[in-house]
């Protein structure tokens, strides 16, 4: 078996094993919350629990594309809006956290943060950027959009994680490693990125030159 | 290990007590890890047998002394504090000490000594934490002296009728209920009294965000964060903050004058 190509029934199969993989997080939380496990401060453990896999899964599915590149397995394109919608969802449930648990729908104060808190103001529009990406992530939308206007408005991906990276960093208190650990791989996967486009560029203008 | 202690009855207080549990696990001390439940399971390496804390500068007797007197200097007292986290946490302790005064008076401060300067413990082996510039070890933190004098300023050496757990800053820790969390230094191995206000370890890190007095102020903001609730831990719903954490009465003549929005 060539482990560039899958067919459907093995594509079939690992986007249902991604898809549990993406739920583990969730099932981990929610066991540790029925077993009273969450510690001294659930609310902040919440918090920070799915504000954390929604970085970390953002991340992964930037980095699909650069991965694919490098390996040439074309089916880790087909993964890619899963773990982009995992990223949404996770996003929604951190949202959630902050509305019903941490503030309790105390409207004037969640305001006040939005609009004087640095940290809930970027956190807050990145997760409002994420809703179109995640409303146009349906083959029938990226048609009526057009893949050029897709791509462009979804490459707000990375807009969106920089806004996350910021987020975390700005909340920490002094100890910044783990926000410069995932802002030192966006980094990276930008990087990879404006590399493959300066070599498919140079790839078309060497090819228009024959 | 019990510590014998009386119950102050002036400084009880009606509010739940947080379970020891809560209290022992749920901590900040970066000398041993920047995440909560890291200090609880680094404590083990810390010794506090022998340990003896130097008080000097501006005193006409410096001394060391040996932990095992510290214990015996004062009648121990049981007092119940509420805690507030500049991170708009707080817990209610039941913590077992006597006031630093008790302490000071013994050294005899000078006329010139008008501030605290409190040092904790630098050794990377038992502090693992310190191996990362996180702060500026050692951690240092510092009072006014009429602050440090304050009845409610505790020299504390316990919590929950024990010797204090390693996580919260045994053998010997300050308690000044009144003011953020991390004006309350841990693990303390030197008391300097100075004619000069120190800087702190907070003020170095963030100077726009802690500055020397740090009491409780649900008016005066975090820059980055609002300090007008907090979460008491194992409640539900966030309480609004009190002015000096509740402890208006007792010391706010101790700032009378000041604008506390500069003096933050």
């Amino acid at each position: 078996m060539n482990w560039k190509t899958l067919d459907d029934t093995q594509l079939r199969r690992l986007k249902a094993l991604v898809f549990l993989t993406a739920l583990l997080p969730l099932a981990l939380l929610m066991a540790a919350a029925w077993q009273d496990n969450l510690g001294a401060n659930p609310i902040e453990k919440i918090t920070h629990n799915t504000g954390y896999w929604t970085l970390t899964l953002l991340l992964i599915s930037l980095g699909v594309t650069p991965l694919r590149q490098l390996s040439g397995a074309n089916w880790l394109f087909r993964l890619r809006r899963m773990l982009g919608l995992f990223a949404f969802f996770y996003a929604c449930l951190h949202f959630l956290t902050y509305l019903v648990l941490d503030q309790f729908f105390d409207w004037s104060a969640i305001a006040k943060d939005i609009l004087k808190r640095p940290y809930i103001t970027v956190g807050f529009a990145a997760f409002v950027l994420l809703i179109p990406l995640a409303v146009t992530s349906t083959n029938a939308m990226q048609r009526r959009l057009g893949g050029k206007n897709w791509k462009r408005l979804h490459s707000l991906v990375y807009l969106i994680a920089s806004a996350g990276v910021v987020h975390f960093a700005w909340l920490v208190k002094k100890d910044l490693s783990r926000p410069l650990l995932f802002g030192g791989i966006l980094a990276l996967l930008l990087a990879l990125r404006w590399f493959y486009k300066l070599k498919s560029a140079r790839l078309r203008r060497s090819y228009s030159s024959v | 290990e019990k510590l014998a202690s009386s119950l102050s009855e002036a400084y009880g207080l009606t509010d739940k007590l947080t379970p020891l549990e809560d209290v022992s696990q749920y901590n900040n001390f970066y000398e041993f890890d920047t995440s909560k439940e890291g200090p609880a399971k680094m404590a083990g390496r810390l010794k506090t047998r022998p340990w003896t804390v130097s008080v000097e500068g501006e005193v006409r007797k410096p001394k060391q002394f040996a932990i095992e007197d510290l214990l015996k200097l004062a009648p121990m007292q049981e007092r119940i504090y509420r805690l507030r986290c500049v991170e708009a946490w707080s817990m209610v302790i039941p913590w077992l000490g006597y006031p630093l005064a008790e302490l000071l008076k013994q050294v005899e401060p000078t006329s010139d000594a008008r501030y605290v300067e409190f040092v904790s413990l630098q050794d990377p082996e038992q502090l693992p934490g310190q191996r990362r510039a996180v702060l500026e070890w050692p951690y240092r933190e510092g009072l006014r002296i009429d602050e440090a004098m304050h009845p409610l300023a505790l020299l504390t050496f316990g919590l929950y009728g024990e010797v204090l757990p390693n996580q919260n800053g045994a053998p010997v820790r300050m308690v000044v209920p009144w003011k953020y969390g991390f004006k309350s230094a841990k693990s303390i191995v030197k008391i300097r009294l100075l004619k000069q206000q120190p800087t702190t370890s907070w003020m170095q890190a963030g100077p726009n965000e802690y500055g020397f007095y740090a009491n409780v102020n649900p008016e005066v903001d975090h820059p980055r964060w609002s300090q007008a609730k907090e979460r008491r831990l194992g409640e539900f719903l966030k309480r609004p903050t009190l002015p000096f954490n509740g402890y208006a009465e007792q010391v706010a003549g101790l700032y009378a004058g000041m604008d506390l929005t500069k003096n933050f």
